[in-house]
């Protein structure tokens, strides 16, 4: 019997007296894309940032692969194959696209090498690859800080793929995506992690790409897992409907 | 040993009482504009300077030597009008909202410019006037003695703190100061005009740093390389503190009083340095200093 | 490098090897102004990162007061002195850097100015140790061990400085370029995405830290070297303030930029020494006006807009 990939026990943090998330324990299975729901302040990136290191949990446990990492930096985290995105894009604001994409993959590959240049070998090469693959190749040479939000949110999760990481959470990934591009942005997402054997965690708010992209759904409440499931039985249960779709 | 250790607290006291006034300037500035001004010790070397002048000037006049302490205090008076609201409205202001680097070299240069300033108009020379503290004497306690005006310099401290704190909490301006401290954002968009009260913290910090220099001059007098000594050390001592907090750097005050006056009486090559091994130690326990708190970033 | 630093320093470069047959009492100035320009490095390695240190004097001084120890204790091969100078000042880059590095902004350049001031202070006061404020002689070093008389020693420490200079200028260029580089003005980019990508910001920080403060050595051993003497000032405040100032003033050159402004500072100081000392008001009304009036020259100051890397 194999671990899980990535496993939450009993996840106990509280804020200034309330409580954000209430005892969670929860599992995500190796090439699963499982999509997180619920209302706003239920506690979702709340959960996302205790998994990846950004918050220290007042209880519980959060495991990789069987091993505890519950108490390691967010540097350590992301060595161990653990790539995050975040809702508010997170970038080198003042370099460009492609250097950004650069310093990512010389991150990945070895950023203690001081006398070569960033771009050297390869490494441009396969960066024009990656950012062709969400459609940034023609800003490549932009800077960052001109890009409008949709672009910056592409750019961000095109970052934490650069870590060629085994598990990659994604906090909101088609917010600010014009609901033209949301679709065709992830389809090339998912082909892509698919191909990669990345597992991903998202948190969503966009019902139509949750039924459609993911094999499993939990539903956040409260700090809580109200229900989870494959997205045909979750959207069919009655309470959820009324909780988080408003119906 | 009792007669040792009324001496050395009285004397870390008022150790401590002459630094909390320029530390407390530095961290009010700091909470209210989050600009950490470096030329900010330069007030206080300038305003040695001033208050050491004019206490020559009245007695030279022939006035009442008691009419000192009205120039002592007059000199930071004096001293905050005339640079509070200049520096505040030309330099602080423009480098409000720009990046941390740009604020740093915008205050290191006005402390450039203040150092050449006080040694154009002043000279090199050291000034000493101490007619404020002969005049109040000393006293006597069994085989203790110590100067009354110590006991000022003490008293004179802890009414700043206690004005301080009833400023912030019961004035209307103190209220609004509060306010812009405990969040910025939020207090612009409620339409506070900050930049009147931006120009009254920083005229307020200029007068006590200018006050802690003036008071300073009966027992020290006024030196060159005053200002660059002082900055350093109220910038150790508001850090022990931690940045922005009031009563955070009037307890760093006495405990780095306490390490110097201690070093003095015991180990005096080490005196200079004591209050830097305290910010030091201080800093690697809490790196934010007592009562400080990282702004954190928020995702 | 763009054009025109490029051919800047070319032009530079034709010009300092034909001072000291051309215009010989330039020559000391000028090596001054190398090992100013080595510390200014310093500070604009750190720069780069946005982090300001107001007190790399110290480094300056270490450099400077660890071969006149040296030569105290006999040993007197300039090239030895060089090592174990630069290496003392590493040194003491490592035990200062591993504080500092914890700390950004203001917090950052604060400490080091505190910590250069007590460095300071030390130097000053420990008579018996380092001469005080009188300082401490240093005997003219042999070259290659062949021994050499002062005014032979300075043209061999001009040329060699020249060429060090060089080589400093390229290392640091290719440094920047590199991944290493970059992840060091990612620092101020985005410091919390640089840390979800593995790398520890600290350890690159500590890494600038130690080279900015070995170069300073250098520049303390060079300068110690051309006058001679060691004094405090040295590691004083104001001598901060000058490395500071030329490091911002050459922003926009790269590395050869903080050269550039050392060339340019060096050389106003000697022309205007006869007709002010007020030094520090024109110091800090430079640093003013350049903050004010160059918001896009400076580099990586305000707003960063280099060209890619690719």
């Amino acid at each position: 019997m194999s671990h899980p990939l990535l496993e939450a026990k009993d996840l106990r943090i509280a804020f200034y007296g309330v409580t954000a998330v209430d005892g969670i324990t929860f599992q995500i299975n190796e090439g699963e894309f499982v999509a997180i729901i619920g209302p706003n302040g239920s506690g979702k990136t709340t959960f996302l940032n205790l998994c990846s290191g950004y918050l220290k949990p007042d209880s519980g446990e959060v495991c990789l692969d069987g091993t505890s990492i519950t108490a390691m930096a967010p540097r350590s985290i992301a060595h161990r194959g653990i790539a995050r995105a975040f809702q508010i894009p997170q970038l080198f604001l003042d370099q460009t696209v492609l250097d950004n994409l650069l310093i990512a993959m010389a991150a990945k590959q070895g950023i203690w090498s001081w006398f070569e240049n960033l771009g050297a070998g390869r490494r441009r090469e396969e960066a024009m690859d990656l950012l062709a693959l969400v459609g940034l190749q023609d800003q490549a040479g932009q800077f960052a800080d001109a890009l409008p939000e949709g672009k910056r949110k592409l750019l961000d999760i095109v970052l934490a793929l650069a870590l060629k990481p085994r598990l990659i959470l994604l906090d909101e990934p088609t917010s600010g995506v014009s609901s033209i591009e949301r679709f065709a942005l992830m389809e090339t997402l998912m082909r892509a992690l698919r191909q990669a054997k990345v597992t991903a965690l998202f948190v969503e708010h966009d019902m139509e790409v949750v039924q459609r992209y993911s094999d499993r759904v939990a539903v956040w409440d409260a700090g809580r897992v109200l229900v989870q499931g494959p997205p045909s039985e979750v959207f069919n249960n009655a309470e959820v409907l009324h909780k988080v779709v408003g119906v | 040993m009792l007669g040792l250790i009324i001496p050395l607290l009285v004397d870390s006291l008022t150790s401590a009482a002459l630094i909390f006034f320029v530390a407390v300037g530095l961290t009010l500035v700091f909470s209210v504009l989050r600009v950490l001004n470096v030329a900010h010790g330069s007030f206080y070397s300038i305003g040695a300077y001033v208050a050491a002048s004019l206490c020559l000037w009245v007695i030279s006049a022939g006035l009442s030597p008691w009419l000192t302490f009205v120039a002592l205090l007059a000199s930071a008076v004096i001293l905050a009008a005339l640079l509070g609201p200049l520096v505040q409205s030309t330099l602080i202001q423009w480098t409000l909202g720009k990046s941390e680097a740009v604020q740093i070299l915008a205050t290191f240069g006005l402390f450039l410019i203040l150092e050449d300033l006080q040694r154009i108009v002043f000279g090199v020379s050291s000034i000493a006037e101490d007619t404020p503290m002969t005049l109040l004497g000393v006293t006597s306690i069994g085989s203790v003695t110590y100067l009354n005006y110590q006991i000022l310099l003490i008293v004179a401290a802890i009414v700043v703190v206690f004005g301080l704190r009833m400023m912030l909490v019961k004035t209307r301006i103190g209220k609004l100061l509060s306010a812009v401290v405990f969040d910025r954002e939020m207090a612009l968009s409620v339409g506070i005009n900050t930049k009147r009260l931006f120009t009254f913290a920083f005229t307020l910090g200029v007068f006590l740093a200018a006050l802690g220099g003036a008071l300073a001059v009966p027992t020290s007098g006024a030196a060159p390389g005053l200002g660059a000594e002082t900055i350093v050390l109220a910038f150790a001592v508001a850090a022990i503190g931690g940045l922005g907090q009031i009563e955070g750097a009037a307890l760093a005050a006495v405990i780095v009083g306490l390490a110097r006056v201690v070093a003095i009486y015991f180990a005096p090559q080490l005196e200079a340095v004591a209050p830097y091994i305290v910010m030091l130690v201080v800093l690697l326990i809490r790196p934010y200093g007592l009562f400080g708190n990282d702004q954190a970033r928020r995702i | 490098m763009r054009p025109i630093i490029s051919v800047l320093s070319a032009l530079v470069l034709v010009v300092l090897a034909v001072v000291p047959f051309a215009a010989p009492w330039l020559q000391f100035v000028l090596t001054l102004a190398m090992a100013n320009g080595m510390v200014a490095l310093g500070v604009a390695i750190l720069l780069r990162a946005g982090l300001i240190s107001i007190g790399h004097a110290m480094f300056f001084a270490i450099g400077a007061y660890c071969i006149a120890f040296l030569s105290r204790l006999g040993i007197n091969e300039f090239l030895v002195l060089l090592v174990l100078g630069t290496m003392g000042s590493a040194i003491a880059g490592l035990i200062v850097g591993a504080f500092v590095v914890r700390y950004r902004a203001i917090f950052f350049a604060m400490l080091n100015l505190a910590i250069s001031m007590v460095v300071y202070s030390l130097i000053a006061k420990m008579y018996s140790v380092t001469g005080g404020t009188d300082g401490m002689a240093l005997s003219t070093p042999t070259f290659l061990w062949i021994p050499l008389e002062k005014p032979g020693f300075d043209h061999v420490l001009y040329y060699f400085s020249v060429a060090l200079m060089i080589v400093m200028g390229y290392l640091v260029h290719r440094y920047w370029k590199s991944p290493l580089g970059y992840a060091l003005s990612a620092i101020e980019g985005n410091e919390l995405r640089l840390e979800y990508l593995g790398v520890s910001a600290r350890s690159v920080l500590l890494a600038a830290y130690v080279v900015s403060a070995a170069l300073s050595g250098c520049g303390g051993v060079i300068a110690g070297s051309a006058i001679g003497h060691v004094l405090p000032d040295f590691g004083y405040w104001v001598t901060s303030a000058q490395f500071v100032l030329i490091a911002v003033l050459g922003g926009i050159g790269g590395a050869a930029g903080p050269f550039i402004g050392s060339f340019f500072l060096e050389l106003l100081h000697s022309a205007s020494v006869n007709l002010t000392d007020a030094w520090n008001l024109i110091t800090g009304v430079a640093l003013i006006v350049v903050i004010v009036f160059l918001p896009s020259g400076l580099y990586g100051l305000i707003r960063k807009r280099r060209r890619s890397a690719s």
